[in-house]
């Protein structure tokens, strides 16, 4: 009796406590999960962190005198963060050497250039010579210093019969190559990006976005609209891309924001693109949907958090993992070289890990730098286990350690069960170990019906092989059943036809 | 009970007696079934017949009705997962019956109303039993079918695909012969109360909705009376 009284007074304790717990565990500043990826049916799940948050920096952890006003845009080079503090007219250069981030140098001019000083500078690229170009938007150049700040040279509005009708040149942002062609996304520009020579000479463009229309807005300008109301509304041209990145191999990832957001799931909007070097999209989507980021939203409105992703910036991990910054949400997306998403995580609100105008994204090593904008913070991001085992699992699988990297995936599925990739990935290893029935399971769990379909002609050949014998006489009972009892109504019938006959006879 | 044997009691024939009766019934209903294969091969005459010479019954027409959805439910239970993208862990069996035969019973109705005022000759249940008839290809061939599903992979889909299609289309057929015997309609007529159909059940959905949006509006007027009341009162 006391026993049963004291089993009772704890289920009452933990029957009230349960729901304050919850409580709690619902107040944590997020709507929703801050770590999540998206299953088969496209339902959110919850997942573990792949990221956490080393550090936040600021004007005043910095040690800047004056505050940073609407920083546009990151670049790393080895240990060196580059900031293009936009608003107060200069690059700024901090080390980061394990946790601890100083400023090394505050760039405000240059040496041996008729104009010296910076002007709005909005993007910046340093390449292995440490030679640093600087997108000087409103001195209408592209300017390239050595590592002192000495000029070497300066790319600016070419002097081609395309850009005619542009006023003034203003590169926004840009990437360099190996061999040091420059690629630019300049505003008022939308056939693309400009492509210079080393030379400073101009050479076209590439990667030009598609003319974006729908057929209702069409017709209803054609035959509805009159002349004056067509020439006060704008054309149908081109969208400019909102951000370029460009990888080890050479390719250009740039992301576009112009698009119509019911494209997006049916691959039509190409929010991120890979470009070859003569501009032609060959990003991997091998997954369901293409990479689009969030894949349930509310249509646009005058909510700034509502609406598709928006990928502002994009970069590419040495392990061609891409990762892209959506503005709406203040997210970040990571993909894999196939298109498949690894995790996503982010938020809006106003706390550490949170955006509200992520403007730009770069990566030291697998370390992660997200510039904000309007809290003109820079946020550090590591990867926690999780994070580094998907990435491990993914290097392996490539390096064609498929053993180790089923390993690797059992250690990812014990942290999320909801790893479709990872089920995937055991699968395949397991494949190729010839044990099909247990591949079977994996590749159902992860809903991947061609590999499924392949491990199950096998598994289905062995079985086969295993009991012909039964197949073989249940065919044989199929056909010879229905013969033997044919033969037998026939014979049925001849005897009766003999008796009937015979029995006439005695008559 | 005693109501029906009391007016069976009052048939001219009463030579027959219970258990006789329980037979013949019993094999009259088997061989209503059975007369389903010959419709399904035969749809002119088959159907002319099973109306006209009162070959089917509804017992048999309701009955494969019940096996049409069972066929339905098994089919995105049990179907090989290579084969269909039914999620498993949302299907409801009541919201999947429902979606199957609220449509099917509206557009017996609805061509029920279109053609009685068109001298189709048809009465609703002749209708209704030939629309059953004309579902037993999709039982005879999906059933298999899951079966099937489950012994082949995903590079074989194209002999599964085309069998599913053949049900498919066997049964749009049968149901447009059926329409035509049983309403003794020419093609072009039947064609165009087929369209007239799909509208009539159009016209018939929106007025359900109509009257069950006006049905819980005046419900919500009675209940928040009734709460004014006794908020006011106590």
């Amino acid at each position: 009796m006391k026993a049963m009284r004291t089993v009772v007074s704890l289920l009452l304790v933990i029957v009230t406590l349960v729901p304050f717990g919850c409580a709690f565990a619902a107040q944590d500043g997020f709507t929703s999960t801050y770590t999540y990826n998206y299953d088969y049916w496209e339902d959110l799940r919850e997942s573990p962190d792949a990221y956490r948050v080393e550090t936040v920096l600021n004007s005043s952890s910095l040690g800047l005198d004056v505050p940073l006003n609407s920083p546009q845009s990151l670049y790393v080079r080895n240990h060196d963060i580059y900031l293009c503090d936009t608003g107060n007219n200069r690059i700024i250069q901090i080390r980061r050497e394990g946790a601890v981030c100083t400023v090394t140098r505050i760039i405000t001019a240059i040496q041996g250039s008729e104009v010296a000083e910076l002007k709005t500078p909005s993007d910046c690229f340093v390449d292995v010579n440490d030679n640093i170009y600087i997108a000087d938007t409103d001195n209408h150049r592209i300017v390239m210093v050595d590592k002192d700040l000495n000029f070497i040279k300066e790319f600016v509005k070419p002097d081609d019969p395309t850009f005619d009708g542009v006023s003034s040149f203003l590169p926004s942002r840009f990437v360099v190559d190996s061999s040091g062609r420059v690629y630019v996304q300049a505003k008022n520009v939308n056939k693309g990006l400009v492509k210079f020579e080393p030379d400073t000479t101009f050479t076209g463009f590439i990667g030009a976005n598609k003319v974006v229309y729908n057929l209702a807005e069409y017709i209803w300008r054609k035959w509805f609209m009159t002349k004056e109301q067509r020439s006060q509304t704008s054309n149908f041209v081109p969208t400019e891309y909102k951000n370029v990145y460009i990888d080890n191999d050479g390719f250009i990832y740039a992301t576009n924001v112009a698009f119509d957001e019911y494209d997006l799931k049916w691959d039509a909007a190409y929010p991120i693109r890979r470009l070859n070097n003569l501009g032609n999209d060959i990003l991997i989507k091998n997954d369901r949907y293409p990479p689009i980021g969030d894949l349930d939203w509310v249509a646009s409105s005058s909510d700034p958090a509502e609406g598709p992703s928006k990928f502002y910036d994009i970069t590419v991990l040495d392990n061609d993992v891409y990762i892209a910054l959506d503005n709406t949400r203040g997210r970040l997306f990571g993909f894999d070289s196939q298109g498949i998403m690894l995790w996503a995580f982010g938020t809006r609100n106003s706390v550490d890990g949170g955006f509200r105008q992520a403007a730009s994204i770069e990566h030291m090593g697998y370390d992660l730098m997200v510039l904000d904008s309007l809290y003109c913070t820079l946020t550090i991001f590591t990867p926690t286990e999780y994070g580094r085992l998907i990435y491990e699992a993914s290097e392996q699988y490539l390096r064609g350690e498929y053993d180790t990297s089923a390993d690797t995936w059992r250690e990812v599925l014990k942290m999320n069960a909801n790893y479709n990739l990872a089920y995937r990935g055991i699968g395949r290893s397991l494949m190729r170990q010839e044990d099909y029935e247990q591949a079977m399971y994996y590749f159902e769990m992860a809903n991947d019906r061609e590999n499924y379909g392949r491990a199950f002609r096998y598994y289905r050949k062995i079985w086969v092989e295993e009991n012909l014998w039964w197949v073989a006489i249940i065919i044989a009972a199929l056909l010879i059943v229905p013969l033997i009892r044919k033969r037998i109504k026939i014979m049925k019938w001849e005897v009766e036809y003999y008796e009937h006959n015979h029995v006439k006879k005695a008559e | 009970m005693s109501t029906i044997t009391s007016r069976k009691q009052s048939d001219p024939a009463p030579a027959v007696t219970r258990s006789q009766r329980i037979k013949a019934g019993w094999s009259r209903y088997i061989a209503s079934l059975k007369y389903s294969l010959h419709v399904i091969t035969h749809p002119f005459d088959g159907f002319w017949d099973l109306v006209h010479e009162n070959r089917g019954s509804l017992a048999a027409a309701n009955t494969i009705l019940v096996l049409f959805l069972m066929t339905r439910i098994l089919k995105l239970l049990y179907t090989d997962f290579q084969f269909i993208n039914s999620p498993i862990q949302y299907i409801d069996v009541f919201e999947q019956v429902a979606s199957l035969l609220l449509p099917f019973l509206i557009l017996c109705i609805a061509n029920w109303a279109g053609t009685t005022l068109f001298d189709g000759k048809g009465r609703f249940k002749d209708i209704y039993m030939a629309m059953c008839y004309a579902l037993v290809p999709y039982i005879l061939l999906q059933l298999p079918l899951i079966l099937v599903s489950n012994i082949i992979t995903f590079d074989e889909a194209s002999f599964y695909n085309v069998l599913m299609g053949i049900s498919v289309i066997w049964c749009v057929f049968l149901a447009f012969v059926g329409l035509m015997e049983v309403h003794d309609y020419g093609p072009l007529k039947t064609i165009i109360f087929l369209f007239a159909t799909v509208f009539g059940a159009c016209v018939i959905i929106f007025l359900l909705l109509i009257f069950f949006s006006l049905l819980s509006d005046a419900a919500g007027y009675i209940v928040s009376f009734v709460r004014e009341i006794v908020f006011r009162l106590y």
